[in-house]
């Protein structure tokens, strides 16, 4: 879960990392509000989950209430690389000395936490690697032995901290691997992290990215996820427990097992389709789970064919074949079903799909011959691609 | 031979008494798997079918020599179970469980790295399959059976897909090894083709990788240097779109690191042949095996 800037902020103050006065809004007067209560000048941010909102104009300065009005009618609403502003961050502005970068990163690589600084911050990480390896230091940490104060020292000398901030960015490091443990995080980056003219070490922006599989240790986190700017359909997966993925084309597509599914879209890809969605029914789905993917995916009014492809191990063919002859006669589908069952009772599944004998379901045997009739039957339904 | 289950392996399952836990292991000794225990915590003395439970693993090693684990307890309390398996001497631990919470693969992952003489497969995996001799996990059997193709995934139904056009092809496994769709598996690629690279009844090995992570491109590396036998390679997830989560916990192309191409590219680069669709990567095979 990718947590919204002013969310990040809020997981952090509860672990003491300074930063600035600041509020959200979601209206122009809520915005109003904000400011009126934190004073000027202040910074209006665009809140969405993509980097980049500064040069899109998702940041501005304002010195009055009518610059809050005007900047905040502008960014509300406004799209960012596919990402719609539905909240503000308003932030008091202040004096900036020095700007730096520090993260810890779940590297899944080195199956370990990655921690990393640099004295070059305000860019991205990757610039800085490429243009001032100098300014960045990292470092590897056993997660059985965790940060430890010789850590931060090392991290903050390497990458030529003034003396007199050292302690204040040690400490600062050390919090942020207390967030990232304490919270079950994959990411916590601050980029940039300030030195204010009293030789003060703060956040000025937040990126934090929680691990879904560990709510269940974190109840009150659940409250941090954030849906206002998620897609109808994956919302709607969500509520019913499903995996799915929006993507951008006419073929909805049915599968289980994560990996089956990724090769299915690959498929239809190659056979010169696009896929509109991914969604793992997982293992073992009974018709009435088939019932809710089948809605989830036709709710997509992009989608101008189905296709299913199961291959049956723990799932049973023939409960797939019963859950789309259901799905079939609740919602009426007006576009082609293709249908590919193989696996544990695939013989029956597909006696119960030619006994239904439903119009516009069109069983297919292999993988590759599925993909190519989906195809072709989204291009007669008027489907692009 | 096969590798990391086979007639020599006694297994011990943490979940037994679980509805799951106890049709998988009661499927599992079906199949001619050797299951000598269970471990759930308060329920020692009783047992399932004949299969007695112990309240801990170290009850369950000293009373029936159990050299395999298999995990299929909630995602909350696996990572417990796996730290206690290794704490009991178990030599070869296979996870199954899907949905343990990344900070704890890792502290497993850096236990038991300590230790050389324990092995994990997966979590979130099918486990491991040796057609004829034992089968430890969910991979449904009867679409395998013995030959001298080693598999090894890390998605399940994939693995059954590649396998099973195999089979209809007239090919059989050596063993099929899912190592999990997780960002932290306890074995990756690497480890398990070493085990199929030793193994004298292994003759090709078939990978199945996706995209996420670098483990394609550290297996690439290694069989450059070390794999004397053929490979052929699958790498799904080619058309996803970056930053999206792909099912697997482990499936997202995050920034530049991550890609399908990438995965291929490396694979290629070192002779690996790498096939477009699971039917092209089972055609390749046979060509290779000369069917």
């Amino acid at each position: 879960m990718d947590l919204l800037e002013y969310k990040g902020k809020q997981v952090l103050a509860r672990y003491g990392v300074r930063q600035l006065a600041g509020g959200e809004a979601a209206t122009v007067d809520a915005a109003v509000a904000v400011a009126e209560e934190i004073g000027f000048p202040l910074v209006i941010k665009a809140q969405v989950k993509i980097g980049g909102r500064g040069k899109a104009g998702g940041i501005k300065l304002a010195n009055s209430v009518d610059e809050v009005r005007e900047h905040a009618e502008s960014i509300l609403g406004m799209d960012i690389k596919g990402h719609t502003v539905h909240v503000l961050y308003l932030e008091r502005a202040s004096e900036i000395e020095t700007e730096y970068y520090a993260a810890v990163v779940f590297d899944r690589s080195a199956k370990a936490p990655l921690v990393m600084f640099s004295t070059q911050g305000g860019m991205e990480i990757e610039q800085v690697a490429e243009e001032h390896p100098e300014a960045l230091a990292t470092l590897h940490l056993d997660p059985l032995v965790g940060f430890q104060p010789f850590h931060a020292r090392r991290l903050a000398y390497e990458a030529g901290v003034p003396a007199d901030v050292v302690r204040g960015v040690g400490d600062m490091l050390a919090t942020l691997y207390e967030v990232f443990v304490g919270e079950d995080a994959t990411l916590v980056e601050i980029n940039p992290l300030v030195i204010t003219p009293e030789r003060e070490v703060m956040a000025l922006d937040a990126k934090v990215t929680l691990d879904d599989n560990a709510m269940f240790r974190h109840p009150d986190n659940a409250t941090l996820d954030d849906s206002s700017d998620a897609d109808p359909q994956e919302v709607m997966a969500r509520q019913r427990g499903l995996t799915y993925v929006k993507l951008d084309g006419d073929i909805g597509i049915f599968g289980n097992g994560a990996g089956l599914v990724m090769s299915t879209l690959d498929v239809v890809a190659h056979a010169g389709g696009a896929p509109a969605n991914f969604l793992d029914a997982g293992g073992g789905a009974k018709a009435d789970a088939i019932v809710a993917s089948v809605e989830v995916i036709l709710s997509n009014p992009n989608v101008k064919a189905v296709l299913f492809n199961v291959f049956g191990g723990i799932t049973r063919c023939d409960e797939v074949a019963k859950g789309i002859i259901e799905a079939y006669g609740i919602l009426e589908p007006t576009v082609p079903f293709v249908v590919r069952l193989d696996g544990t009772n695939d013989v029956a599944a597909r006696k119960l799909l030619a006994d239904a004998d439903l119009p516009y379901v069109y069983p297919e045997a292999t993988m590759d011959g599925a993909a190519a009739r989906v195809v072709a039957l989204a291009r007669e339904q008027g489907g692009g691609s | 031979m096969s590798i990391l289950v086979g007639e020599d392996t006694r297994l011990v399952v943490s979940g037994l008494t679980g509805r799951e836990g106890s049709y998988h292991a009661l499927n599992n000794r079906r199949y001619g798997t050797n299951v000598v225990a269970g471990v759930t915590p308060g329920k020692g003395r009783q047992d399932v079918e004949g299969i007695p439970v112990f309240n801990t693993f170290r009850a369950a090693v000293a009373t029936t020599e159990a050299n395999t684990a298999m995990i299929f307890v909630p995602p909350r309390f696996a990572a417990d179970s796996i730290l206690e398996a290794e704490d009991a001497d178990i030599a070869t631990i296979i996870a199954i469980t899907e949905g343990i919470p990344a900070h704890d693969e890792l502290t497993v992952y850096n236990v038991l790295k300590r230790n050389p003489d324990v092995r994990l497969v997966g979590p979130n995996c099918p486990g491991v399959l040796s057609p004829g001799k034992a089968n430890v996990g969910i991979i449904p059997a009867q679409f395998f059976k013995p030959g001298n193709v080693g598999v090894v995934s890390r998605s399940g139904t994939l693995t059954y897909q590649i396998g099973n056009e195999l089979a209809q092809s007239g090919f059989g496994n050596s063993s099929i090894v899912g190592i999990g769709g997780d960002p932290v598996p306890g074995s990756s690629f690497v480890d398990v083709i070493a085990l199929f690279e030793a193994d004298p009844e292994t003759e090709l090995i078939v990978m199945s990788g996706e995209i996420g992570g670098s483990a394609e491109e550290e297996a690439a590396a290694y069989i450059a240097e070390h794999v004397s036998k053929p490979v052929v390679a699958y790498i799904a997830g080619l058309t996803a779109p970056p930053g999206k989560t792909m099912g697997h916990a482990g499936a997202i192309v995050s920034g530049s690191s991550g890609g399908g191409q990438a995965k291929i590219d490396a694979l290629e680069a070192v002779g690996v042949r790498v096939g477009r669709t699971p039917t092209q990567v089972a055609r390749i095979a046979v060509e290779i095996l000369g069917g």
